[in-house]
């Protein structure tokens, strides 16, 4: 048999067994009404779950561009102050957390994704679960037990079938968001431990870092002390219209007399 | 005709575009027996796509019951295979 008619049947035996529990088929109808709210709020928690791990994803890209950012930074100071050896370094690493970047952007595409079918899935589920409501009412209150049974099979296929749907989807969601979600954890364990160094850390236990934050520190020194000096050049500048000194200025004054005598 | 693609909703099709699916079906079903996953996803794809394409979305709030369920769109060979093995397909369970 193909495999649209197999899975078809597999899926359609599965949907009613869920729903075939009560005696009397009215008990059948506010059983399965229970369910699909039941349900419902099982997507609602769903996208929620998904929400979650996709923020927690975004903060985690934003970290690690923080990272490197800085290892970009560094790297340059280490080349200025003629360091290759801890250039080279912070640039390694900063590729390896260009990678994790990417990696993330990957996953957080798709919880995004995710997320967006398990919306869709529940404005369907809610629409389908209205229009059942105002059935069961209807068949509740026009008919016998007897003459409710055919009436309630109608009903629930279609129901049981769309809960089938939705139940799958929450299910699919749920195992792909464990999956990041471990993997996020993995990262967070990384970021803690200091081997893809946190941002907002201090590089405490790692000699290169140490080394790069030192030299980072003495670089910021020596730029400083270049900027003030380089600012207070201008100013003498300024304070006197001639920059040789006063003993310079009266030997060249002589020299301008004698020459016109 | 009312087809369900998982994860997207019902279908309506007419009844002799069926056999333009039925093409793409056996492939899906050789592409399972013998774990070809590239042959899958192509065979998948394309019936998914025929079925968008030469169907209309039937009535969101009516209660139908489909003559035929397709895998959703993203689904693996593995995942489907897993399906068919009765494995996996846990309807409406809201525990």
């Amino acid at each position: 048999m193909s495999v649209m008619k197999r899975l078809s049947l597999i899926f359609h035996s599965k949907a009613n067994k869920a729903l075939d529990r009560a005696e009397d088929p009215r008990e059948t109808l506010d059983y399965s009404y229970q369910r699909q709210l039941e349900l419902l709020s099982k997507v609602r928690r769903g996208v929620a779950d998904v929400a979650t791990s996709r923020k927690r994803v975004e903060l985690q890209v934003k970290q690690l561009e923080q990272q490197a950012a800085k290892l970009q930074g560094q790297a340059e100071k280490a080349i200025a102050a003629d360091r290759e050896d801890l250039a080279r370094e912070a640039l390694t690493r900063k590729s390896g957390i260009t990678q994790q970047i990417q990696d993330l952007q990957g996953q957080h595409a798709n919880l995004q994704a995710e997320e967006e079918k398990l919306v869709l899935s529940q404005q369907r589920l809610q629409t389908k679960v209205e229009a059942f409501r105002t059935r069961k009412e209807t068949i509740k209150a026009n008919y016998t037990a007897a003459e409710a049974q055919t009436r309630i099979g109608e009903a629930m296929s279609g129901i049981g079938e769309e809960m089938g749907d939705v139940g799958l989807a929450i299910q699919r969601a749920e195992d792909k968001t464990a999956q990041m979600q471990a993997r996020a954890g993995a990262i967070d364990e990384l970021i803690a431990s200091g081997a893809l160094d946190d941002a907002s850390s201090i590089n405490a236990g790692d000699d290169i870092a140490r080394e790069l934050d030192a030299l980072s520190s003495t670089s910021d020194v020596e730029s400083e002390l270049a900027r003030l000096k380089g600012a207070s050049k201008p100013h003498e500048l300024e304070q006197g219209d001639d920059i040789l000194a006063p003993e310079q200025q009266s030997a060249q004054r002589e020299t301008d007399n004698g020459g016109r005598a | 005709m009312i087809v369900r693609i998982l994860g997207e909703g019902q279908y309506d099709l007419d009844d002799h575009a069926l056999d333009a699916l039925n093409g793409l079906d056996t492939q899906i079903e050789l592409a399972i027996e013998h774990g070809d996953e590239e042959m899958f996803r192509t065979a998948l794809d394309g019936l998914l796509a025929s079925v968008r394409s030469s169907g209309t979305h039937h009535e969101l709030d009516s209660l139908d019951e489909s003559d035929l369920i397709l895998p959703p769109g993203d689904a693996t060979l593995d995942e489907v295979r897993q399906m068919l093995g009765d494995e996996g397909l846990i309807p409406g369970r809201a525990e």
